[in-house]
């Protein structure tokens, strides 16, 4: 190695500013590393990632990656909002599964004010977050394989991830921000035949399609030349760098949350955790593609066992009353306008709420003064801690393989960034 | 079973643990709303990391949450969310700064710890000694500021745009074409700190100023109020008996009927209908409002 001066690239073509030889001896090449953008503008980035990367060659000797590029300052928003006010912010973190992103706030505003939910809202919030944990995957397996160069099965599994937006659709009237699940239980009950077609759905379309699309992958011997002992993470590692979800299933500890803190219906259902054994992105992989079918076990199950009755709680104070009972009683009147207008009073205290949502310990840290608007809402997003181990999982990797990376990691930068 | 977050079972053993483990460094331990939080020196809070994750298997730091509170005499508290994966606990640790004392960094502890407080930086400026990269991390290249502050306004103090003539993004001060409206919604008979309009006159009337809508009731408080109210009987009603009583009767009716010679009634009877509190009021000039007490905290 000669004293060649750094060539630092920013920007461009990765091939642009490629070391030039200044050593004189023949058939000597001293090799300087360069730097890279990667993004913020890339398909593979799942959004606006900026990767600043330093290559070696090929080789990735450090990752810098600059994320808030999509900060939009939602825990600011929502000091100033009411607590209901508040919720539809939540949609807009992770928009691949924005119920999974309400059901720990409601949670916490529900712990907070020691809220008793119905059976059959709780049954409804399980059954739900299960199917935008399925939405999630679809959209996090396809754009895998896509990002490792397969192009049909994304395809397919966006069928799939239609036909749950759908349901979302004909449960909340919206598609994406669906702003479903409300403090107390959730909007609106749904129609009867709504259920029968999630029923149906699970027990012929989801397994056919799915497994269909699976086959293609799971087994292909280019996409596991991509993924396996790609960005391997030890469970030490993975405790340290505060994994959760599927990565550190990936790593093989058995830890999830709907599991050993239970909350809503989860304590009544039978699922198992997939875990993997070697901690690589094939592992992170197959354990989202094995979280897809028990989560339609669960959401079976919460079909059978779903008890009528309200769908959310009957203490006026805090869940307003329905539009027919306004048409009757003066005393509904008052409280949807007191509802819809000075919101309802949280205790003051503090709570830390995490659920496991479909990427990995999604927490609402919320701190209350005893009025109507929080007053510290910290949102634990899960991708932060995941995108920071990047620089320890790529190193020593090739150039090609940090599409892998990310896709295995499943970062949404409206939770990353908030 | 009451609410329907999480369930942790509590670590029965914590408190004492925590004193014997941690000695003088612990400054509180209480336990709200089903979770354990401990209030730590913050000099000795890598140490206090070190000796939870190695001897009471606090395995990993799940978040890093600033809170704002600009009334105390060291405004930050810097809180940390500990998770235990093997007795399946979660804890919060706290300590409080102010804008000028740094905080010790816990990256050599958690190496997670390094974006966790970037972002605790960016957004409150509290200072993380020995952070080894301790740049903004979410707000803008070249941000002035720390936005989650309390006395940051949620506007910002610039916006940018793409300018036609430059042909690049521009920086400039914001300009609203109308003020951020941030509603009082509190009730105004019992939390707002204004007079309502056409209740200027109305004097005081001996209760102290509401603090806002009181809480929801919890199902418990509810049903202990229920209980209450059933436990004692309500006090039985007044009743008049005779007729005497009531103040009526012939002496008075023929009192009333006594016409003066000007032919009105009697004045006895008019000055009868006086209660002493009407005259009382009617004397009293009529006091303008007590000013409220400022609120405290809260969004301004």
């Amino acid at each position: 190695m000669t004293d060649t001066p750094t060539i630092r690239h920013h920007g461009g073509d990765m091939f642009e500013g490629y070391p030039v030889d200044t050593a004189n001896t023949a058939g000597d090449l001293a090799v300087t590393n360069y730097t890279i953008n990667f993004g913020p503008q890339h398909p593979a980035a799942h959004g606006v990632l900026r990767l600043v990367l330093e290559l070696d060659g090929e080789i990735i000797e450090r990752v810098d990656p600059h994320v808030g590029l999509l900060h939009r300052g939602t825990e600011k928003l929502i000091e100033y909002k009411t607590y209901l006010q508040a919720l539809p912010y939540f949609d807009r973190l992770d928009y691949c599964s924005p119920l999974g992103m309400e059901h720990s706030y409601v949670l916490a505003i529900e712990k907070l004010l020691d809220l008793e939910v119905p059976a059959r809202a709780q049954y409804l919030r399980t059954m739900f977050a299960e199917l935008t944990r399925i939405c999630n995957h679809m959209l996090n397996i396809g754009s895998h394989v896509m990002d490792v160069g397969a192009m049909t099965p994304n395809l397919w599994v966006f069928e799939l991830r239609e036909d749950c937006l759908n349901f979302f659709e004909r449960a909340s009237g919206a598609r994406m921000h669906s702003a479903y699940f409300r403090p107390g239980g959730v909007h609106q009950d749904v129609p009867e035949k709504l259920l029968v077609d999630i029923g149906e759905w699970c027990e012929t379309r989801l397994p056919k399609l799915f497994g269909d699309a699976m086959s293609l992958v799971i087994d292909n011997r280019i996409f596991k030349q991509r993924n396996v002992d790609i960005a391997t993470v030890s469970k030490e590692d993975a405790l340290a760098w505060g994994f959760s979800g599927p990565m550190i299933r990936g790593s093989g500890i058995a830890w999830d949350l709907r599991k050993s803190q239970p909350y809503d219906a989860y304590a009544a259902m039978e699922f198992d955790i997939p875990v993997g054994t070697r901690g690589d992105c094939y592992d992170r992989f197959m354990v989202r593609v094995e979280e897809v079918y028990q989560s339609a076990k669960i959401i079976k199950q919460c079909l059978r066992d779903m008890p009528t009755g309200p769908i959310a709680s009957l203490d006026r104070k805090v869940v307003p009353p329905k539009r027919g009972e306004m048409k009757q009683s003066m005393e509904s009147l008052i409280h949807h306008f007191k509802l819809y207008t000075e919101g309802f009073h949280v205790p003051a205290g503090e709570v830390y709420v995490a659920t496991e949502s479909p990427k990995g310990e999604f927490g609402v840290y919320l701190v209350s003064d005893g009025t109507n608007k929080p007053y510290r809402c910290k949102i634990r997003p899960t991708a932060f801690s995941h995108l920071q181990a990047m620089d320890m999982m790529s190193k020593g990797h090739m150039l090609a393989d940090t599409t892998a990376i990310i896709g295995a990691i499943d970062v949404v930068f409206g939770e990353c960034d908030r | 079973m009451a609410h329907a977050a999480p369930l942790i079972a509590p670590r029965a053993t914590l408190a004492a643990e925590l004193k014997q483990l941690l000695g003088t460094d612990l400054l509180a331990h209480d336990f709200a709303a089903d979770e354990d939080s401990i209030t730590v020196d913050r000099t000795a809070i890598a140490g206090v990391m070190i000796a939870l994750r190695d001897n009471l298997e606090y395995q990993q730091l799940m978040e890093i949450a600033g809170v704002d509170y600009p009334d105390r005499a060291e405004r930050f508290e810097v809180v940390y969310h500990l998770l235990s994966v093997t007795k399946n606990h979660r804890l919060r640790v706290r300590v409080s700064t102010d804008e000028a004392t740094p905080v010790p960094s816990i990256v050599p502890v958690w190496p997670v710890a390094g974006w966790l407080e970037r972002e605790v930086f960016d957004m409150y400026g509290v200072l993380f000694a020995g952070n080894p990269d301790l740049r903004r991390i979410l707000t803008d290249y070249g941000f002035q500021g720390h936005p989650q502050r309390k006395d940051f306004p949620l506007t910002g103090y610039i916006e940018l745009r793409y300018s036609e003539e430059d042909k690049r993004v521009v920086y400039e001060p914001v300009k609203l074409a109308q003020d951020f409206r941030n509603f009082d919604f509190l009730s105004p008979w019992e939390g707002a700190d204004y007079v309502l309009p056409g209740d200027e006159k109305a004097g005081g009337t001996g209760e102290a100023p509401g603090k806002g809508a009181p809480t929801p009731m919890t199902a418990k408080e509810v049903k202990s109020s229920d209980d209450k109210a059933k436990a004692s009987p309500p006090p039985t009603p007044k009743t008049t008996d005779s007729p005497a009583q009531t103040g009526a009767g012939a002496k008075v009716n023929k009192a009333a009927s006594k016409t003066s010679r000007d032919g009105a009634k009697s004045k006895a009877a008019t000055k009868e209908a006086k209660t002493p509190a009407t005259t009382k009021a009617e004397k009293a000039p009529a006091k303008p409002r007590a000013p409220r007490k400022p609120k405290t905290g809260g969004d301004a």
